[in-house]
């Protein structure tokens, strides 16, 4: 097998492309699933009676479900009851509807984690509700949570691999249009692994050195 | 408005073309898992022992199937393989290969993480009752790993059914693909078909799943206290 340079020269503007779509698309679906999920996880701390059932709901339905299901029923299915949207914003609203239970998951494993007695002495001291929330109970909640939040954002971006099924052309979608129309299998298979190594390594390794940081925090070690 | 149209599912052979799709489906789901029971059992234990090689080779199988998509990975054993040995293979075989090798370094990890979390002396107390390697695994970590293990494998079970939906990608005429010729067919006649089927899959995969995570969950608060 020889390596075909003049041909991954020809087709590298499109990977390009394609890579900074699905950065894109992964961006919106991370920041607004950790708004859904943060508060998700809020309504379920404070048991807001009513919407308490609905976040349950959701957090099920979404998490035993697979998201190509996800994406198809918004994208084809949706679009008969006479909601239309673009297919970069299906992919978002997917990605968010996906990531925001798992991101909920993990603020809730975070609140949790705020002792009981934090919440007394600030009350104690004479703090409001909300000076409760965000000088107390977030800033405590969200150390714990960070390696979890990476965690899921990691799995998000990989999950964007899926979006090309409804014709967006991602790096999937433009690696298996290529591969049937030139057969250079071995030289698009390598860009595609290139690219999301490209993406996620880093992501990776910052992970990895804030879970240091937070066991650090943590524990002093 | 409401959605009409939901004969689409019962006309015809419409449900019995969608339960073997299926079939299909809960095949590849339960094969994967089957083989990554085993094959990950052993990496676990195999991870455990301290040999600088085999630990080094455990992180690397675990780390590929977590920095690279499990879609990425379909696509180079089924478009890769093939032409880089002029052979033809099945989508299905390939979905097997490549779910099991994923669950496979997942379980493995899962199991290294129970074992090495019992405390120390378990393993002292053992070997100075002069239990041999094996009666040590098989009496003494393993039962008490169990507990720790299952939720977990339970979970990540839950997780490989929800990815068998992928395997419409390679070709393999699993429930999506029955549900999108069904559509195909019917798509003029009947416009609202799309929401129709694909609101039966997704909710036949919340039936699959929803049990299991239960399941995951009931185990883990029991076993917790």
């Amino acid at each position: 097998m020889e390596w075909n340079g003049a041909f991954v020269a020809k087709v590298l503007p499109l990977y390009a492309k394609a890579f900074w779509l699905t950065l894109e698309l992964a961006v919106w679906g991370i920041a607004l699933s950790l708004i859904i999920g943060l508060v998700c996880s809020l309504i379920q701390y404070y048991r807001v009676r009513g919407l308490q059932q609905v976040t349950a709901i959701y957090v099920e339905v979404s998490r035993n479900t697979p998201l190509l299901i996800q994406l198809f029923f918004l994208y084809y299915g949706f679009t008969k009851l006479g909601i239309h949207w673009s297919e970069e914003t299906c992919a978002i609203v997917g990605l968010a509807f996906l990531g925001g239970s798992y991101m909920a998951e993990s603020f809730r494993a975070g609140l949790d984690a705020v002792s009981q007695a934090q919440l007394e002495s600030g009350l104690s001291i004479g703090l409001s509700r909300w000076q409760l929330v965000l000088y107390v109970i977030l800033p405590q909640a969200f150390a714990v949570t960070l390696p979890g939040l990476g965690a899921n954002a990691i799995f998000l971006l990989k999950e964007t691999s899926i979006v090309g099924a409804i014709a967006i052309p991602d790096l999937m979608h433009v690696t298996q249009d290529l591969i049937g129309m030139y057969y250079q299998t071995f030289e698009l298979l390598a860009l595609l692994v290139g690219a999301y190594l490209i993406m996620l390594l880093p992501v990776s390794a910052a992970l990895r050195w804030l879970e240091r940081r937070v066991r650090y925090a943590a524990y002093g070690r | 408005m409401l959605p009409t149209g939901v004969e689409v599912l019962t006309e015809g052979a419409v449900l019995e073309r969608l339960a073997g799709g299926l079939a299909v489906t809960a095949g590849v789901a339960f094969s994967s898992i089957a083989i990554s029971t085993g094959l990950g059992l052993l990496i676990g234990l195999l991870r455990t022992l301290p040999l600088r090689l085999l630990r080094f080779c455990g992180w690397l199988h675990l780390e590929l199937f977590r920095i690279i998509p499990i879609l990425v990975w379909l696509f180079i054993v089924y478009f890769g393989i093939p032409n880089l040995l002029d052979i033809h293979l099945d989508g299905r075989l390939v979905a097997v290969a490549v779910f099991s090798l994923w669950g496979a370094a997942e379980l493995g990890d899962i199991v290294r993480g129970a074992l090495t979390s019992l405390p120390v002396h378990q393993v002292e107390s053992g070997k100075a009752l002069g239990l041999s390697f094996w009666q040590l695994y098989r009496y003494i970590l393993l039962p008490q790993a169990v507990r720790r293990l299952v939720p977990g494998a339970i979970n990540l079970a839950t997780r490989m059914v929800k990815t068998t939906s992928l395997i419409v990608f390679i070709g393999v005429a699993d429930v999506v693909k029955i549900g999108q010729q069904v559509i195909e067919r019917s798509i003029l006649t009947v416009p609202m078909a799309s929401f129709w089927v694909y609101g039966l899959i997704f909710v036949l995969y919340f039936c699959l799943c929803y049990p299991l995570s239960r399941w995951a969950k009931h185990l883990e608060t029991k076993w917790e206290g």
